[in-house]
């Protein structure tokens, strides 16, 4: 193994289309056995090809991936074994029963038939009572379980989800999350590509950005969020201003709504964040507010900005 | 060797023509008694005997052959190019089975309803004709060789197709006529010296030729060239496969 937490290791690895579509330039991105990692970036960015090419589906025109150890190309068998997918699209079978495909992709796998396991993965998706339904009857909801549940079916230690909430109501994507942190509860390392920003903050570890075909960062999502994340106190005031007094000049504020709030930007990783002072300042300025609010910056921001910088 | 994964499409496959059933067996049967109904029974009475044998039980071998070839064609195409058309061939190319798993489980399953279906027609030609198999051995082999042969070149064309009208175009602007013209209702001797030069350019001539000899121990040409010809053909259609497989044709890009 490349490393002793590493479960995949992907390294200098480039993708050239036949039309000469640069999808993927030099990417390196190691991911360790147990984590939920997701994979963000906009529409375009690289990030299925990366998928499709760790698990077999796109050849790399350059660089090396490793699962467990094992080379993806001369040593496919194993690497394949060990992988899930279920891909963006709802690419089910259509004339099958929901038992039927399920059997099928175990065997595919290479695994013997196991009625237990099977039982399980479909009672944990709730499509216990759909297993002898013909898939096309299932509604989208359905069918996006059933690729899990076929992904699933051959006991796979890696689980990449390439979109798995695209275009999913509320309450199934509520439903997913649930399922993906029983997996990773269950030792199963995930890998999820996603553009809902609010996704990987509810569920990731660490975050990987993608973008023009190049990963841009890779960081744990806590840090991630306390380095780049910015937080501001918002001050409602009793009375409008026009402008910051000279006295708080020293301070990062800005005014809004009219004049009738103060931001405060600062640093939660700073020795001194500032607050008490500034509360003080304000009161010596006579400057009086009604309410006060803080409020932290989402992923989705962070990640409009990194992409911003990049460009 | 990944045995579950050869057994799952192999299975996978078969269930689909135990689905259509009436598609898949019943209507190349209704649609070869009626070959026998109008060319064995109403019209090949008024044919004088070719060869010694009846026109009636002349035309089975050439019929078998029209039905085991354009079976094995529409089944393997069908098989490998709908998860190509659905995009359920993600889970196939990211599964860890080997080109030679994936071929013996599409091209397996497709030769073996061929076979199934023929031995139903040869049935039912009994029916309706006398039919006798001089060399029962031969007959089998060239049956399995022609079933593998073009349940390969089936899966090839699976392959290639990238629309559904490309997929129906080859076995009837092509295969249909080849077979028609290659010996399929008549020994080629019966045809102009020229017609009969321009006729050994048909590869379907051999398979038919072969065939018709391990019935009635009658052949346009020698046992031998058949046999080459087949092998020659199947190993022509290994080698399309290879190919597909180590580049990546269509499926792996």
């Amino acid at each position: 193994m490349s490393g002793a937490a590493n479960i995949i290791s992907v390294s200098g690895l480039g993708k050239t289309y036949d039309d000469g579509f640069e999808a993927l330039s030099n990417v390196n991105l190691d991911i360790n056995a147990g984590e939920i990692f997701a994979l963000l970036g906009p529409n375009g960015a690289g990030k299925t090809t990366l998928i499709n090419i760790i698990c077999g589906i796109v050849n790399s025109t350059v660089g090396r991936v490793t699962v467990a150890g094992f080379d993806t190309v001369s040593e496919f068998r194993q690497t394949r074994s060990l992988i899930g997918l279920v891909p963006q699209e709802l690419t089910t079978e259509t004339f099958e029963s929901v038992w039927d495909t399920i059997a099928f992709s175990r065997g595919l796998f290479g695994k013997a038939p196991n009625p237990g396991h099977l039982e399980k993965t479909l009672k944990s998706l709730s499509l216990w009572d759909k297993k002898d339904s013909v898939i096309m009857s299932l509604s989208g909801g359905m069918k996006r379980r059933v690729l899990i549940a076929k992904a699933l079916a051959h006991e796979p230690q890696i689980l990449f989800l390439d979109e798995p909430t695209a275009g999913v109501d509320v309450e199934l994507r509520q439903d997913m999350w649930d399922i993906v942190r029983g997996l990773s509860d269950s030792g199963v390392t995930v890998i999820l590509t996603t553009h809902y920003i609010e996704e990987a903050e509810q569920m990731a570890d660490r975050i990987g950005v993608i973008n023009h075909g190049e990963i841009i960062l890779v960081q744990d999502k806590k840090s991630l969020m306390r380095e780049l994340g910015k937080k501001q106190l918002i001050l409602e005031l009793d009375e409008p201003l026009d402008a910051v007094p000279t006295a708080l000049a020293s301070y990062d504020l800005e005014i809004r709504a009219g004049g009738n709030e103060i931001i405060y930007n600062y640093d939660t990783q700073a020795e001194n964040t500032g607050i008490t002072t500034l509360l003080s300042d304000l009161r010596e300025a006579r400057i009086y507010f009604r309410d006060v609010k803080t409020t932290q910056s989402s992923l989705e921001e962070i990640f409009v900005g990194l992409v911003k910088r990049i460009k | 060797m990944n045995w579950h994964g050869i057994k799952s499409i192999y299975k996978f496959e078969m269930a689909r023509t135990r689905r259509t059933l009436f598609q898949s067996i019943v209507s190349p049967v209704m649609s070869t008694s009626l070959y026998f109904v109008v060319f064995g029974a109403a019209i090949g009475s008024r044919i004088t005997e070719i060869d010694g044998v009846s026109y009636g039980s002349f035309i089975v071998p050439g019929l078998l052959m029209l039905s085991i070839l354009t079976e094995s064609i529409s089944n393997a195409s069908f098989g490998i190019y709908f998860p190509r058309f659905s995009g359920t061939i993600y889970e196939l190319l990211s599964a860890p089975v080997s080109v030679v798993e994936i071929v013996i489980g599409y091209v397996g399953a497709a030769a073996t309803k061929s076979i199934v279906l023929g031995g139903i027609i040869l049935a039912t030609a009994n029916l309706f004709v006398d039919v006798e198999i001089m060399h029962p051995g031969w007959m089998l082999l060239f049956l399995i060789l022609t079933a593998i042969t073009f349940s390969l070149f089936g899966f090839i064309l699976g392959v290639w197709a990238d629309n559904w009208e490309k997929l129906a175009i080859v076995p009837t602007l092509i295969i249909t006529p080849l077979t028609f013209l290659g010996g399929s209702f008549y020994s080629i001797s019966m045809l102009p010296p020229v017609w009969q030069t321009i006729t050994l350019f048909n590869p379907v001539v051999y398979l038919i030729s072969g065939f018709r000899w391990s019935f009635y121990g009658n052949a346009d040409v020698s046992l031998g060239l058949s046999l080459v010809m087949t092998g020659g053909f199947l190993f022509l259609c290994i080698g399309v496969v290879w190919w597909i497989f180590k580049t990546g044709y269509r499926l792996r890009i």
